[in-house]
């Protein structure tokens, strides 16, 4: 399985990059939504994209409203993985298309928690 | 202060005796983690001094304490999707069909600690058996602990217990943020009967015959014979065609052969017909 990991911090990146490793994914990384639009572009679509709000040139919301404005990509697994943690972030993130949403901080655990839901992992 | 092997034994025999709990040497460190913050709470001092409290009485508040201390916790919202996925797609309907001219259902979550897997089940239910709104569905959730069925009654769960297994779309539709921390829906924490009950305790003939009985990741705390003594009550209060639930790490197989395993993967059990 494949997931696309979208986010301005290599830190994240490369958190995020050792979990999904572990729970049996190849990751491609991507720095913002721009970058990851680009990615999406060139390689076969993700069984999932895991992509945080805030990121410069754009942001996650306008990702995810890109990938769901595509045909190819409609059905394409999303979680948002973000410091926003007000209802109306989730409502707002929801009603956009992402299919999950997970508030940063989080551990490998809730990160295999919510691919379970997916069907993407063992819970 | 170092725990004294005296007091360790002492609050050995006394968690078990008053929760069926088995703490095996080695667990010093746990009784210590878990019972300072008592001692101090209390004015005891140490757990010296919780030693001594209760040995002068056990039904007293501290001793209620250190049972909550002692109890662990652990839990998180849909724990295991398997059996949530065995209720929907078999037991739930085979109950519905074999009570479908009653109308009623009648559903235990034992030692329901703070509450997630009681709510895991009644907000499944919501979302895939509408229909049982119009059905006298009882449901009664019981914990050891009155600590965590205050939590329970209160419905408050903090960032890091809704980012555990909770669905994003049950999270919007049936919880409010409250402050940095996430409340579930009234008529859910209403929907449910929340009471204190021991399961090692004699409380057995106030629990109703039940369709579905939730006992997930308790037994592992007990003892071979304590485990026998439960499922032999349960026996009594589970219907015939009736449905338990353990947790995944937990079976009947090798302690009360009158139960057959009705699926393994979510651990879920029928009594086997006489």
């Amino acid at each position: 399985m494949r997931a696309l990991v979208v986010d301005d911090s290599a830190v994240i990146r490369t958190v995020l990059t050792r979990i999904l490793t572990g729970l049996g994914f190849e990751v491609i990384q991507a720095v913002n939504g721009k970058d990851a639009l680009a990615k999406l572009q060139n390689v076969e679509r993700p069984d999932i994209a895991l992509v945080d709000w805030n990121m410069p040139e754009m942001n996650g919301y306008d990702f995810i409203r890109s990938v769901r404005a595509e045909q190819r990509w409609r059905d394409m697994p999303l979680m948002m993985v973000t410091t926003e943690t007000e209802m109306e972030q989730v409502v707002r993130a929801l009603a956009a298309g992402a299919n999950e949403y997970l508030m940063k901080p989080f551990t490998p655990e809730m990160v295999q928690q919510k691919l379970a839901i997916l069907g993407l992992a063992q819970s | 202060m170092a725990l004294h092997p005296d007091d360790f034994r002492y609050i050995c025999e006394f968690i078990r005796e008053a929760a069926a709990i088995v703490l095996e040497p080695g667990k010093e460190y746990l009784v210590d983690t878990r019972l300072s913050p008592v001692a101090t709470q209390c004015g005891l001092g140490d757990i010296a001094g919780v030693v001594r409290e209760l040995r002068r009485s056990r039904h007293s508040p501290v001793a209620q304490k250190v049972v909550d201390a002692l109890t662990t916790n652990e839990t998180s919202f849909f724990r295991d999707l398997a059996p949530y996925q065995h209720l929907r797609q078999r037991v739930i309907p085979a109950l519905m069909e074999a009570r479908k001219n009653e109308r009623t259902l009648d559903i235990w979550c034992g030692a329901a600690s703070s509450g997630q897997e009681p709510f895991s089940m009644l907000m499944m239910m919501r979302e895939d058996f509408p229909q049982l709104a119009s059905w006298k569905v009882r449901f009664i959730a019981t914990d050891i602990s009155q600590v965590m069925l205050a939590r329970c009654r209160e419905g408050v769960y903090s960032q890091l217990e809704v980012n555990r297994g909770l669905p994003a779309p049950l999270l919007v539709k049936y919880f409010k943020k409250q402050g940095i921390d996430w409340q579930i829906d009234e008529s859910l924490r209403k929907s449910v009967e929340w009471r204190e009950f021991n399961l090692v305790g004699h409380a057995w003939s106030t629990l109703p015959s039940m369709d579905l009985i939730m006992l997930r990741n308790v037994m592992i705390y007990f003892d071979v014979p304590t485990k026998r003594g439960i499922l032999a009550n349960i026996r009594r209060v589970l219907r015939p065609d009736g449905y338990l639930f353990l947790g995944t790490a937990e079976t009947t197989i090798n302690v009360d052969e009158s139960f057959q395993s009705e699926q393994v993967q979510s651990s879920c059990y029928r009594v086997k017909a006489a």
